[in-house]
């Protein structure tokens, strides 16, 4: 009975994980189509900020340091946000409809991320702060000027290559006074080390087995974010808006929703979420800029499992891949089969099974096998899909 | 749903070209400021030019850019002592980027282009697996600086990290001696944790020890639950686990350890290949109470060592932290000036011949090169403490003398490696085994 609750938790426990890192994306890739390959770093920025919330509460002493991973979750989910902003503003509203660019451009801009986390520092954050000064500040002085439609091109060409400049020009001058402090990474290329609170190490004991508070967190969190989300999308005007975009985004334009504000408000949403899950894995695993890419691919199998654009979907697929992971992995499976008579090939199928990189072989076979079976995964669409 | 016009495209371009021409100005004057100082001025034929082969940047630049700043602390102090054979040695860094092929490519253009007297390079075994070949064609010179599986001797390489009679072997005799019979095996899923675990089962078979589990996780994988289960299942009762993860996974593994209730007083855990460095990364919290097994630890008693330590913190900062490879790949440096010296020259087959015999009063003490290419080292035992050092609970009295075939695995038990004599070479079989 307890090693059946302790597979039950066990399996559980991977399933939340999986779900949470997959909700953002659920939202992202489920509802709006876009096949965004920066969910992983959107889940390292969400790791990172866990790291600087961790570091401003270090030396407030112990009564606040306790709770500093209850600050960092709106902060990372701020944090990751903002940057989904800036990313659907940017970038992906151009290339809706078309998801190869899409593919490739979130590509590019996972690499990107990557690469600043590793290399930040002032003089980069102060040149692309001038930067983003001049050319923003230029064109919105110049949108008042009357003949801006007609001076458009040319002057965001000439804004461009003035703000660019100034912005090096400040950062060699910076650099050449040689500010050490200012040069130094933030972070560097190295892992950081974010340490749970004392209340969150060590676990609960229950019927013989410990359950580590750090699972029980992330599963309440997974379930705290559900619910909120599906509170979001079904219960408020905005999820409503959502929901009608996606289903049919002309019609939506003609009775009147801001179709572009949904977007960017559903994007904004999804890469909250992907903060959150990195605060959420911070506690399991190290923090580092490689830290989304041990995500993805899972994140996207998920959802792709539990069928696009469908939420319960998502929920019922990354628990059972977790569950059935676990089954695997820890060789209870083959356990179950040891007890019963004449099943020996099986036990010994299950057994060569039974490590951690053959029980994801596995995992993987089955997924392959299942999408042969219903290629729209396990809770499809029904009727016409969305169109974008 | 927008098409992109003439003017439009220009506009994002020159957008794409300025954002990437800032972040390079700014990347830019990162690496001038580190590459200052080792680059000595090249002055013709006052200068010897030596290789520097590691990755730079990828997956493996967190830890292969420590050994290169012990091996340009190496040269730096030897240039400013007076040189070799009253030259400069000027190091050319190639970046082998963590992809092997790589590796060969930036090996062949050294020996090539550059000229090169030899190469200091290499972290993962793969990598070196992958400039061999280059080495044996152009019957060239690696000095290489990690623990490693062993099983391989070749002539082209000199290797200053410890074989697994160096590191793997003692600590389980340690084990077997003072933390029970019982181990469950735990490494990424890669040829140095596959070909270590194999030694230590036949290792434990002869020593009377029982493996009762083992497995594998994929590199950079965080889900070790499974793990778990199975070691609880296992060892119900406590046991020991030998370590031999990389990278991310080490840290996921002590978080969860740790989470499930296994405690180093009950589950003593082994590693392999985690130092000072990766103590830091991972959390003193997790790891305190763990052990670790190499050569050399900082807390080494030692003036060598004291003045190693003090060498490379004034270098590189008072925060920084030294360990086992970037000790060997900053003795491997001296080592390989003490053989030019000798021979008066740097010609490669003096240089070989001179290197065997070599000795050098190195931070974790006495180390003699060997002919089988392999040095002589202490091991010992760490614990992990408060500050994220070690203390040193065990090591053994002298140097240990490398066996690079290893005499566990019947598949290579009974052979030697000799390059001093040209009738044994790479593998012979020893008489009399």
């Amino acid at each position: 009975m307890s090693a059946l609750i302790e597979g039950l938790f066990n399996g559980i426990s991977i399933g939340s994980v999986l779900l949470i890192a997959a909700l953002g994306l659920a939202i992202v890739f489920g509802l709006m189509g876009v096949i965004n390959l920066a969910h992983g770093e959107l889940m390292m920025l969400g790791a990172y900020s866990t790291f600087v919330v961790q570091n401003v509460f270090k030396p407030l002493g112990e009564p606040w340091f306790e709770l500093y991973i209850l600050f960092s979750l709106p902060v990372a989910f701020i944090v990751s946000a903002l940057v989904g902003l800036a990313l659907e503003r940017g970038v992906i509203r151009f290339l809706y409809g078309r998801p190869l660019e899409t593919l490739l451009a979130t590509w590019g801009v996972s690499l990107i991320l990557r690469q600043f986390v590793r290399s930040v520092n002032w003089l980069l954050v102060i040149s692309i702060a001038v930067f983003c000064l001049f050319f923003f500040g230029g064109m919105t002085i110049l949108k008042r000027r009357s003949n801006w439609e007609r001076i458009r091109n040319w002057a965001i060409t000439i804004l461009l290559v003035i703000s660019s400049g100034i912005a090096i020009a400040v950062g060699f001058l910076i650099d050449r006074v040689g500010q050490i402090a200012l040069t130094k990474p933030w972070f560097s290329a190295r892992n950081v080390d974010v340490t749970a609170p004392t209340w969150l190490r060590g676990g609960l004991k229950v019927l013989g087995f410990q359950m580590p508070y750090a699972r029980l967190f992330i599963i309440a969190l997974t379930i705290i974010c559900l619910l909120g989300v599906y509170w979001f999308l079904n219960r408020s005007t905005w999820g409503l808006r959502i929901r009608a975009v996606t289903q049919n985004r002309s019609m939506s334009a003609c009775l009147g929703i801001p179709t572009a504000k949904v977007d960017a408000l559903t994007f904004a949403l999804g890469s909250g979420l992907a903060g959150i899950a990195g605060c959420a894995v911070s506690l399991l695993g190290s923090v580092g800029p490689n830290t989304g890419q041990n995500y993805i691919v899972d994140t996207f199998m998920v959802v792709v499992v539990g069928g696009v654009g469908n939420l319960f979907g998502t929920v019922v697929a990354g628990l059972s891949i977790g569950i059935i992971n676990y089954l695997i992995g820890s060789g209870t499976l083959a356990l179950i089969f040891t007890s019963m008579e004449g099943f020996k090939p099986l036990v010994d199928f299950f057994l060569f099974f039974a490590t951690s990189s053959m029980a994801k072989v596995m995992v993987f076979a089955l997924i392959i096998a299942f999408l042969q079976v219903k290629p729209a995964g396990l809770f499809p669409q029904k009727g016409r899909t969305a169109e974008l | 749903m927008s098409k992109l016009g003439r003017r439009k495209f220009l506009l994002y371009g020159s957008i794409g070209i300025g954002t990437s021409l800032l972040l390079k100005a700014c990347g830019s004057s990162e690496e001038v400021s580190s590459s200052d100082g080792t680059t000595v001025s090249d002055s013709g034929e006052d200068t010897i030019k030596v290789g520097i082969l590691h990755s730079l940047s990828g997956t493996m630049a967190i830890s292969e850019t420590t050994v290169v700043e012990a091996e340009k602390l190496a040269i730096e102090e030897i240039n400013t002592a007076g040189g070799v054979l009253g030259k400069q040695i000027m190091a050319i860094e190639e970046d082998g980027a963590s992809d092997w092929p790589t590796f060969a490519e930036k090996a062949r253009k050294l020996i090539d282009k550059d000229k090169v007297a030899t190469i200091f390079g290499c972290w993962t075994s793969a990598s070196r697996k992958a400039v061999l070949p280059v080495f044996e064609e152009k019957n060239h010179m690696l000095w290489y600086p990690v623990q490693y599986e062993g099983q391989e001797c070749s002539k082209n390489i000199f290797y200053t990290g410890a074989a697994p009679n160096q590191q793997i072997e003692p600590a389980v005799d340690w084990l077997l001696s003072n933390k029970g019979k019982e181990f469950f095996l735990v490494g990424s899923d890669y040829v140095f944790p596959r070909t270590a675990n194999t030694i230590i089962k036949e290792q434990l078979k002869a020593k009377g020890g029982k493996t009762v589990g083992e497995d594998y996780l994929p590199l950079g994988d965080t889900e070790v639950t499974p793990i778990i289960t199975k070691i609880k299942a296992a060892l119900p009762n406590g046991g020991v686990i030998f370590n031999s993860l990389n990278g991310d996974s080490n840290v996921a593994f002590f978080k969860q350890m740790q989470g499930a209730g296994l405690t180093p007083d009950k589950y003593p855990v082994m590693s392999v290949s985690i130092a000072e460095e990766e103590v830091r990364q991972i959390g003193t919290e997790y790891l305190k109470g763990h052990y670790a097994a190499w050569n050399y630890f900082q807390t080494v008693e030692s003036p060598q060592n004291d003045q190693f330590v003090t060498a490379f913190k004034n270098k590189y900062g008072e925060d920084r932290v030294t360990n086992d490879p970037m000790e060997a790949a900053y003795i491997m440096v001296y080592l390989w000036k003490q053989a030019v010296e000798q021979a008066g020259t740097t010609d490669l087959e003096a240089v070989r011949k001179a290197a065997i015999g070599q000795e050098f009063d190195a931070p974790e003490g006495k180390v003699k090169m060997h002919p089988n290419h392999h040095i002589s080292k202490t091991v010992r035992i760490g614990q992990v403490r408060d500050d994220g050092l070690f203390d040193i609970v065990w090591s053994t009295q002298r140097p240990l003398d490398p066996i690079p075939w290893n005499q566990y695995v019947p598949q290579t038990k009974g052979y030697g490696c000799d390059w001093t004599d040209p009738n044994k070479g790479g593998k012979y079989k020893v008489e009399g085994v």
